[in-house]
């Protein structure tokens, strides 16, 4: 999975043309324990760079999800609301935020990639 | 103990084989004294009523077109039924009556029902809030009596009893600051209020609410706040420290003076979070500390029980540089006559036409029903007796914590606390159980936990507050299983832990299923709901 | 002292096991330029005896409500509550709890407050209602913070119908929290919903709040109202200061609200000089986690039994700090539980015909005061509470009827000073507790007062 990003707060973003998929890691997950209710942001709207993006509690715990990149959001995964257990159960792949048509390419490049990601979660232990 | 179910942790059973029988399974679902209470709505009826009232007398009703058509789907239950399903639901409930309430930052103490008779009396609690002022003479004259004791106990100059809990007077306190830096002009620069990172929620919270941007300032390693660490942060975009003292940590900020100092200089104020004020109360005064604003909690520190969750009442205390900003309404004696001001035309603003209340926080006057309860408390203890609780307090603390600190942590080392004392969970390190865990044993042995996971910034908090309502024998059946409790989860007891409670009315509750899909009330089954 | 059990000899050995010589070492942390070394300056402790005394004589000082012919309502009510109410609700285990955070030994109270989120639900006509409030007015508030959270809209428009005080209070936390009222004079001509509203509300704004029944006491259909702030994509907050008013009227969430707080006093909570009370909180189930305040839901423990929880816990400050949905940390959970109680007495026949008699009681009343020459009954609608026009001021015609053993109302001047031209207006409830005797005694008082000041 060479075309997925990882920011230092643990979001993802997987890319696929200019349309970006956005989750949080399942490392994020794992930290917030039992996952109940994820706030999308509406379609349409548009986001910068390490804007508040998305919203995610759980039993103890609420974090907001930042935009890995700048961009409008095109899809929310709509299956969340119903389920948002699919984040704990799958974070990488059916725990998917939403989706973002990315403004500049470029602001990929700050990001990290796998094993980047996994040397900066195993230093913040 | 039995169970439907074989879902439980592994070990429950086995747990209970050891020690004793397992007691068979009731055809009822109680056990003994512990009575299985279904929800009003499947034992009451639409008919059923527990009180007796007249017949109408058919009058053509003047409602115009909104009289109510449909049922509104109520349950009612005759005075009998009324009476045993409450008591009923009680026994399910732990309560300071019944033993040690070790809750870190609330200050469970002895209610007495000395205090809980006279607010009782019709003079005060048949009394309307709009009723004439010459016919609340008596009303006045205590809320006057109140502020006295309030003010001398802090050494501050002015007083709004109006604020309806803590938060309630954190809200109280902060306003009057924005409105003092509106008064000279510096609000629109003064946006940050800085707030310690061990601080309750509320604090950053209040803030919020008023735009206020939220500046943390770090503890040192001794979990106190240095002023070093507030003049780095301090700036002329401050509007206020909020600092909580003796802090959430159980200590007492000894830079408090030196803060007080460089917010002053800075031309910030200074509110402090009085929730812990049963530390200090008769020892020190928050005035001399130079705090500008404090709330004071009367259900913590003067007695008002807490009623499962409220009604608090949260007074509010201020310098003589916020006093003029202090809400509405306010008691004004004259004489042997007591006046309530309720609009600001007739309230003393002095030449500076800037310098007014702030408004209003609530309708009417604040929780009266309170401020009977903290009078009768205040003089029933007097000014030795408000003394001795809070050594007694300390005391008691400092207690628990010299007879725990060989077998639990101590996240700042070994030094004495003030009103509670905090551990960590570097002791159960290893053992594979959580703080969680812990409380939950305790549950089993009869007491209700301490505070856990508060404050945020200590890993794995256990906060415990023993107030001075608890004698030495208490304290000591306290220790010894808090003592038990911890040597045997180092020795590897983990089933105790992991599957407890397994002694009270409920097992550990699934908090997840509860938050993800939100049952919220009761509803009417489907068939039932297809028949009105 | 009687509330403290430490002994003298306690005290030494726990110093001993502590290891410090004396009391004063445990607050050697506060510099001593600040530790006090005098005692307060207040009286010694009393006996219960003595406070007992002392608490009776400032009782003494007072006109208690039930001693005389009493019609003042206003946002506070005073109903008769059973004897079954006050004695439940001073059970050690109801009134010496904490908050439920450890629900295993809390069900008690957790199931308590779950029946009564379900009541003030079916009361209200709305899908969902939280664990309580401080009051009305302070759910008023929070009612327009969270409109303004729902809708990202600044800007709130207050009826005129809305209490002065609920009034002030929204308007403090809206002038030191940033956002923008629009409030609407009070209008004593424009009740029965006569209050030219909608035109106020626009794409700014977040809610319209209406009471209802209105400050001066009338009744009206709130769907117009709803419908004109639905098109604007507001919502409708509806505020009801008395909670009896809902066994008799159509449900404001009948009627298009989107947000209905209400105080709940009138059912099992005494007047106590306005405090404490309880403020009732419900909206629709898709606002729910943009609620402020506890909420209590159901699940089950690890045995698979039902069994209650607070739930929700990310909106509040303890988890989310400054970004949390309100400040307030606790509810009203002893004034809930007394209103539960009552509504269980009551039940759906009890709540009903309470709110009949209330109804017929300020019928009579209003037919009462009419036949006082000078004295005229402004409202076409009302439900237990009406606004009289007098000749001359009527404070000081309260104040004269006070003089003479009876609690008439409350003079509008009292709540709103600066207007004059509403000096003449007085507010008056009835409810069940007043007798026949209690009305012809205020009519025949109110008769005599104002043929004296008019001859």
């Amino acid at each position: 999975m060479s075309d997925m990003r990882f920011t230092r707060e643990h979001e993802w973003i997987r890319v696929d043309g200019d349309i970006g998929t956005v989750g949080i890691t399942d490392h994020a997950q794992e930290q917030l324990g039992d996952i109940t209710f994820v706030e999308l942001p509406e379609v349409g709207k548009s986001l910068a760079k390490g804007g508040e993006a998305a919203a995610v509690d759980s039993v103890k715990a609420a974090s907001e999800v930042y935009a890995p990149v700048s961009g409008e959001v095109v899809e929310v995964n709509g299956a969340l609301d119903e389920n948002a257990a699919l984040v704990n159960e799958d974070a990488e792949g059916k725990g998917w935020f939403f989706k973002m048509r990315i403004a500049d390419e470029g602001e990929l490049d700050d990001l990290m990639d796998r094993s980047a990601y996994e040397t900066f979660v195993k230093e913040q232990a | 103990m039995t169970s439907p179910t074989d879902e439980r942790p592994a070990g429950a059973r086995e747990g209970d084989a050891a020690s004793c029988p397992a007691a068979p399974e009731t055809f009822s679902g109680n056990r003994g004294l512990d009575i299985e209470e279904p929800l009003l709505f499947t034992l009451g009826s639409s008919q059923k009523t527990g009180v007796d009232l007249p017949e109408p007398r058919g009058l053509a009703p003047r409602l115009d077109g909104v009289a109510r058509r449909g049922p509104i789907g109520l349950k009612g239950l005759s005075e009998p039924e009324t009476l045993r399903h409450y008591v009923r639901l009680s026994r399910r409930n732990y309560a300071i009556d019944s033993g040690i309430f070790p809750l870190g930052s609330c200050t469970m103490k002895h209610n007495p029902r000395l205090n809980e008779r006279v607010a009782r009396l019709p003079g005060f609690a048949d009394v309307h809030p709009l009723q004439p002022q010459q016919t609340v003479q008596g009303v006045l004259a205590l809320m006057d009596m109140l502020s006295h004791w309030l003010l001398t106990m802090t050494g501050l100059e002015a007083v709004a009893l109006s604020p309806k809990a803590g938060a309630h007077g954190e809200l109280c306190g902060m306003i009057a600051i924005k409105a003092a830096h509106e008064a000279s002009g510096e609000a629109e620069r003064r946006r940050v209020v800085l707030v310690p990172e061990s601080a309750h929620g509320t604090n950053p919270a209040t803030a919020a609410l008023l735009g206020y941007r939220v500046r943390a300032v770090p503890a040192d390693s001794d979990g106190t706040v240095r002023a070093e660490a507030v003049a780095e942060v301090l700036g002329e975009d401050v509007a206020a420290l909020m600092l909580t003292n003796p802090n959430t940590c159980g200590l007492f900020e000894r830079d408090v003076v030196e803060i007080a100092r460089l917010v002053h200089e800075a031309g910030a104020y200074f509110y402090c979070d009085g929730a812990n004020l049963n530390a200090i109360l008769a020892k020190a005064r928050p005035g001399d500390l130079g705090v500008d604003a404090m709330h004071i909690n009367l259900h913590k520190t003067f007695s008002t029980p807490h009623g499962g969750g409220g009604p608090g009442s949260g007074p509010v205390v201020f310098s003589k540089a916020l006093a003029p900003f202090a809400p509405l309404p306010r008691v004004v004696r004259d004489g042997e006559t007591f006046h309530l001001v309720e609009h600001d035309g007739r309230a003393d603003g002095g030449g500076d036409t800037r310098q007014r209340p702030f408004g209003r926080l609530t309708a009417f006057h604040g929780q009266m029903g309170m401020f009977v309860r903290a009078m009768a408390y205040m003089l029933s203890h007097g000014s030795d007796g408000l003394r001795q609780a809070s050594e007694d307090a300390v005391l008691n603390a400092n207690y628990l914590r010299a007879s725990l600190r060989d077998v639990m942590s101590q996240p700042f080392g070994d030094r004495i606390c003030m009103h509670e004392v905090l551990f960590d969970d570097a002791f159960l390190k290893g053992t594979g159980v959580t703080t969680l865990d812990f409380a939950k044993a305790l549950i089993d042995e009869g007491f209700h936990p301490m505070t856990i996971y508060f404050p945020l910034v200590v890993h794995g908090a256990l906060l415990i507050e023993p107030t001075e309502s608890e004698s030495r024998a208490s304290l000591d059946q306290f220790i010894a299983s808090l003592r038990a409790l911890a040597e045997a989860a180092k020795a590897g007891d983990r089933d105790r832990f992991l599957a407890a409670p397994r002694l009270a009315p409920r097992r550990r509750l699934d908090e997840t299923r509860a938050a993800r899909k939100p049952v919220l009330r009761w509803m009417a089954p489907e068939p039932a709901r297809a028949a009105e | 002292m009687r509330y403290l059990p430490l002994e003298p000899e306690d005290r030494r050995a726990m110093l001993a096991r502590i290891g410090v010589a004396d009391i004063d070492a445990l607050f050697a942390d506060i510099p001593e330029a600040v530790r006090l070394a005098e005692p307060l300056d207040l009286p010694p402790g009393a006996g219960e005896l003595e406070v007992t005394r002392t608490m009776e004589r400032l009782a003494a000082r007072n006109t208690p409500a039930g001693s005389v012919p009493f019609f003042i309502g206003c946002g506070a009510y005073r109903h008769h509550v059973p004897a079954t109410v006050d004695h439940l609700i001073q059970r050690s285990e109801f009134l010496t709890a904490y908050t439920p955070y450890q629900p295993e030994i809390a069900q008690g109270t957790l199931q308590y407050l779950f029946e009564f989120q379900t009541q003030v639900a079916l009361m209200t006509g709305m899908e969902v209602a939280n664990a309580s409030m401080y009051d009305g007015s302070t759910a008023t508030a929070e009612a327009v913070l969270m409109a303004q959270r729902v809708t990202k809209r600044a800007k709130a428009v207050l009826s005129g119908s809305l209490h002065p005080h609920y009034r002030a209070v929204v308007e403090t936390l809206a002038h030191f929290g940033e956002s923008t009222v629009v409030a609407l004079p009070p209008a004593p001509e424009t009740m029965g919903g006569g209050e030219a509203i909608a035109a106020h509300i626009d794409a700014e704004t977040a809610c319209v709040v209406v009471q209802m029944p209105g400050f001066f006491g009338d009744v009206f259909d709130l769907s117009p109202i709803a419908a004109a702030a639905h098109a604007h994509g507001a919502l409708l907050v509806a505020v009801v200061t008395e909670a009896v008013s809902l066994g008799a009227l159509t449900p404001p969430g009948a009627m298009g609200a989107d947000i209905v707080v209400a105080e709940g006093q009138s059912l099992g909570n005494g007047l106590n000089f306005g405090g404490p009370y309880v403020g009732l909180f419900a909206t629709r189930q898709k606002f729910v986690r943009q609620m402020p305040g506890r909420l209590v839901g159901e699940t089950v423990d690890a045995d698979g039994r039902p069994g209650y929880v607070l739930t929700l816990a990310s909106r509040e400050q303890h988890i989310r700090r400054e970004r949390a949905t309100s400040n307030i940390c606790t509810n009203s959970g002893l004034a809930a539980l007394a209103f539960t109680i009552h509504a269980t007495l009551l039940g759906e026949a009890g709540l009903a015909r309470l709110a009949t008699l209330n109804h017929e009681s300020a019928i009579l009343l209003a037919e009462a005061l009419s036949t006082v020459p000078g004295v005229e009954v402004l409202n076409e609608t009302f439900f237990n509470e009406f606004t009289l026009r007098v000749p001359g001021r009527a404070a000081a015609l309260i104040d004269a009827l006070a003089e003479k053993g009876v609690l008439g109302g409350v003079p509008v001047s009292r709540l709103l000073p600066d207007r004059p031209d509403l000096a003449d207006l007085v507010i008056v409830a009835a409810s069940e507790i007043n007798t026949d005797a209690d009305r012809a005694r205020y009519r025949d008082t109110l008769g005599q007062i104002l043929a004296e000041t008019t001859s």
